[in-house]
């Protein structure tokens, strides 16, 4: 008997129309565990590079994390992988909800989809009984929408379903997949399926999932809640009440909005607000938001109530979680209630609530600054909310410009030259970033920025304070119950962490090593299907290093100890990083947007990422070494590299090392900060004016 | 006096998470905790989201035969569905049977020994949707004999003694 996972994938080719059950080998859960581990394991094994992403050969994989429906409190994350193709790199996106633990429950782990159907089907998976059914009915209808037909038609209220909507079939390159709580929508994965002609997945499952040892599992779990309600009470001191608590942040409750008004850029990613707060604007926000917000909810398992089931006198209802709702509202220059209002219809087009509002606020910048005309957007209405809804419209269709603007902003900007891409500011790696621009260079974040292989902040940070404490007292009340922590030295980074020190605060090494933590914990969660809000994101989580290796273990079968998990992280996050190597990513793609903070520091910044690199072992290039990948046990993808003369490759131009060496300490954590770096020019994007 | 158990249920609290589901299926299983299957659990989330409705319903008894005739509620502008209070195990819906036998499932309060403080679908409602409450009850009194009597005697002012001693004598002998 498998534990914690069902030991099966589906495997569902839509151009034969075929379904096979195949049964997976435990060997790979020891490896991987399973989720995105398993995933890009597979992606590595059958998708060559040169497969483009919107090609039959390319897969589409909808993955169960390994302790998604066990009864571990918020394990429900549903890991989906491609390759995206905005970036052309591997996508992963994680949705939670309630789809996984029912996939589970049908009795399957994985559904991995190739091929590409000749007309619009959608999966239903009911236990056994597998069927590609016609879609046609629903070609154009929404995600939500057509996530209730499909229920009504297969008389299955119980039935989970994940949609695209019409963005999906459209091929938008930020088209997500919906699932009425929770979306997957970074990379423009909601693209690929329905470049593969695929509407929608419906599942439903009455099997069991089953421990390993049932009592010692349990123990744990009840921990877990006891720790929850305890941190209900006892929010951390000393941080802004959006990072003080647990899950993902609280937008659908908090009415305090101060610190991402303050803190992000709003319009394209363009101007600071830092007055914008008053009290005021507090008050008309409360009042739209307590209006719009009925119910709190939740994902399955899970307390947290991160999202919420909004109405609004233009919409029917619709579920929305954490900052989608400020991104609308910021990039328009707008308001909140304008906020709620565009992200329903946007939900229901299936688009991804980071780039596209992004997308559209850069539009509207190329017309202000004449580069695109009123021949560009004929019939472009004059009023500023309208003027976004109305670019929608065009993205989702790709009608005229939105055609254009439905790649993103990187391959917009290129296709429209005359000087747009001085306005794509605001990607890596072609992909849109969330919208902060900060003052002074932050070392783990610029490492973080620049290597995550998600390409997306929030799915590497976590764990750690986003500023330092102001007086010794309150750093030394933090880190007394910081359990989380890997090592004790690792508390030093906060009781050092002085006021104005970056960015020469952490050492070089400290910041790898911080790094390393943080990405590793999402590394773990994103194999298990844990939620980050109860784990790698927040500050001190209920899950962490010292237990999730006992709770893979009780719930497995598997022996596996804190060095074990630490090394299934590095060799998934090597793995992937691998596939990306092979796909030509390489350190000259590794670098935050060049305004992304006022103040650089070219060769400390160079230095930062030739340490880093020389930690993970990895070479110059940023690609991991074969000795690094043998010791691993990725010794086939190491020998893959070499044949492809990755290795041989001139190494990367590297800035000279800094004129002063940083004092390395043996911990993280140092009050040295040597002056005098030089700041980088202001980048060349012109500065448009606030409407 | 008796000890009533309730467990209190308030749809306005339920975040849909289904935590009860889970863990009810696991307290269940055999061996205790050794799998999880919300489709065993003693205690299911009626939900329909973008209706905004949530209702935790706890397995009652089984009955064989499906209501002749239906009810709906509205409430608060929300039309609930038509069984969706109701806990029986019936004919006419896919809940509260085991999905292997088909045998009907009821709530037994998380019945063992020692008695646990709470039925754990309460413990592991964080959101107090579900609560849980102990109540003493007075027994239900012996029948006061003058009610027998009562009865009795307007019977044989109807039918007459004799007949109803013959057909008391009948039916004592089964």
């Amino acid at each position: 008997m498998r534990y914690a996972e069902t030991g099966v994938n589906l495997e569902i080719d839509l151009s034969r129309g075929s379904i096979e059950k195949e049964g997976s080998d435990s060997r790979l859960t020891e490896l991987h565990l399973g989720g995105l581990g398993t995933n890009a394991k597979i992606l590595w094994d059958r998708v060559p590079p040169e497969v483009d992403p919107f090609s039959p050969d390319n897969l589409l994989i909808f993955s169960a994390g390994l302790l998604a429906g066990t009864p571990a409190p918020g394990a429900n994350r549903t890991i989906v992988s491609t390759f995206s193709p905005q970036t052309l790199l591997m996508a992963y996106s994680i949705m939670g909800g309630f789809w996984a633990p029912e996939l589970k429950f049908a009795g399957y782990d994985k559904v991995i989809i190739r091929g590409r159907s000749p007309k619009l089907v959608y999966l239903w998976i009911n236990g056994d009984k597998v069927e590609i059914r016609d879609a046609t009915h629903l070609k154009g209808k929404g995600a939500l929408a057509t996530a209730e037909l499909i229920k009504q038609e297969l008389k299955e209220p119980k039935a989970q379903v994940a949609a695209i909507g019409l963005a999906g079939e459209n091929k938008v390159y930020f088209a997500s997949i919906e699932q009425g709580r929770s979306s997957a929508s970074r990379g423009g994965i909601g693209a690929v399926m329905g470049d593969k002609g695929l509407k929608a997945i419906a599942v439903r499952g009455k099997k069991d999932v089953n421990i390993a040892q049932p009592a010692e599992f349990m123990e744990l779990c009840n921990g877990v809640l006891e720790y929850i309600k305890h941190r209900k009470e006892n929010p951390i001191k000393g941080v802004p009440p959006i990072l003080a608590g647990l899950g993902s942040p609280q937008e659908m409750s908090i009415h305090d909005e101060q610190w991402h008004t303050a803190s992000f850029a709003w319009g394209n990613a363009r101007h600071r607000r830092k007055d914008f707060w008053n009290k005021e604007i507090e008050k008309k926000w409360k009042k739209t938001q307590d209006k719009a917000v009925e119910r709190l909810i939740s994902c399955y398992n899970c307390s947290m109530e991160c999202g919420g089931i909004i109405t609004h006198p233009k919409l029917e209802r619709y579920m929305m979680k954490c900052y989608s709702k400020l991104t609308y509202t910021m990039a328009a220059m707008s308001d909140l209630d304008f906020g709620f209002k565009i992200a329903g219809l946007a939900q229901e087009y299936g688009v991804d609530g980071y780039t596209t509002p992004q997308v559209m606020a850069f539009a509207l910048e190329l017309y202000e600054a004449g580069i695109l005309t009123d021949k560009d957007l004929p019939g472009f209405p004059s009023d500023n909310e309208e003027r976004f809804f109305w670019l929608l419209e065009k993205i989702v269709r790709r009608e005229g410009i939105g055609d254009v603007l439905a790649d993103g902003v990187y391959w917009a900007a290129r296709k429209i030259g005359k000087g747009a891409e001085a306005y794509d500011h605001n990607t890596i790696k072609k992909h849109e970033q969330i919208p902060i621009k900060l003052g002074v260079l932050n070392p783990i974040y610029y490492i973080m920025w620049s290597t995550g292989e998600k390409i997306n902040i929030t799915q590497i940070e976590g764990q750690i304070p986003q500023a330092p404490f102001l007086t010794k007292e309150e750093r030394e009340e933090f880190v007394k119950d910081w359990v989380q922590v890997p090592k004790e030295e690792f508390k030093d980074f906060v009781l050092n962490w002085e006021p104005r020190t970056l960015p020469y605060y952490p050492t070089i090494e400290a910041s790898c090593e911080l790094v390393e933590w943080q990405e590793t914990m999402h590394y773990i969660d994103d194999a298990t299907g844990i939620c980050a809000g109860l784990s790698s994101f927040p500050i001190k989580p209920p899950y962490h290093i010292h237990n999730l290796p006992s709770f893979i273990s009780f719930a497995t079968g598997l022996d596996i100890d804190e060095a074990k998990l630490w090394q299934i992280a590095s060799r998934n996050r090597n793995l992937i990083r691998a596939i990306n190597i092979r796909r030509g990513m390489r350190r000259k793609d590794e670098k935050p947007p060049e305004d992304h903070w006022r103040k650089r520091y070219p060769e400390m910044e160079a230095k930062l990422l030739d340490e880093y690199y020389k930690f993970k072992g990895w070479n110059n290039n940023g690609i991991p070494t074969k000795e690094t990948l043998d010791e691993l046990g990725l010794d086939y993808v190491g020998q893959d590299l070499e044949q492809r003369g990755v290795y041989k490759e001139k190494k990367a131009k590297v800035a000279k090392s800094a004129s002063k060496k940083e004092t390395s300490q043996p911990s993280p954590g140092t009050k040295s900060a040597p002056k005098g770096e030089k700041s980088q020019p202001k980048p060349k994007t012109k500065k448009d004016s606030k409407k | 006096m008796k000890k009533v158990k309730v467990i209190k249920i308030d749809v306005d609290k339920c975040n849909g998470c289904r935590a009860c589901e889970a863990i009810c299926s696991a307290f269940h299983a055999e061996p205790k905790y050794s799998s999880t299957n919300p489709e065993r659990s003693r205690i299911r989330v009626l939900f329909d989201p973008l209706k905004d409705i949530y209702v935790p319903v706890l397995a009652g008894e089984y009955t064989e035969a499906e209501c002749n005739g239906r009810d709906t509620y509205t409430i608060n502008g929300k039309e609930y569905d038509e069984c969706s209070f109701c806990r029986a195990s019936c004919p006419s819906r896919d809940l509260f049977k085991d999905p292997d036998s088909d045998l009907p499932l009821k709530c037994d309060m998380c019945e063992e020994e020692p008695p646990l403080p709470e039925p754990l679908c309460v413990q592991w409602c964080l959101s107090d949707a579900l609560t849980y409450e102990e109540r003493e009850e007075e027994e239900e009194e012996e029948e006061n004999p003058r009610e027998m009597e009562i009865g009795l005697e307007s019977l044989i002012k109807k039918h007459g003694a004799k007949t109803v001693m013959d057909t008391v004598a009948r039916l004592a002998k089964g």
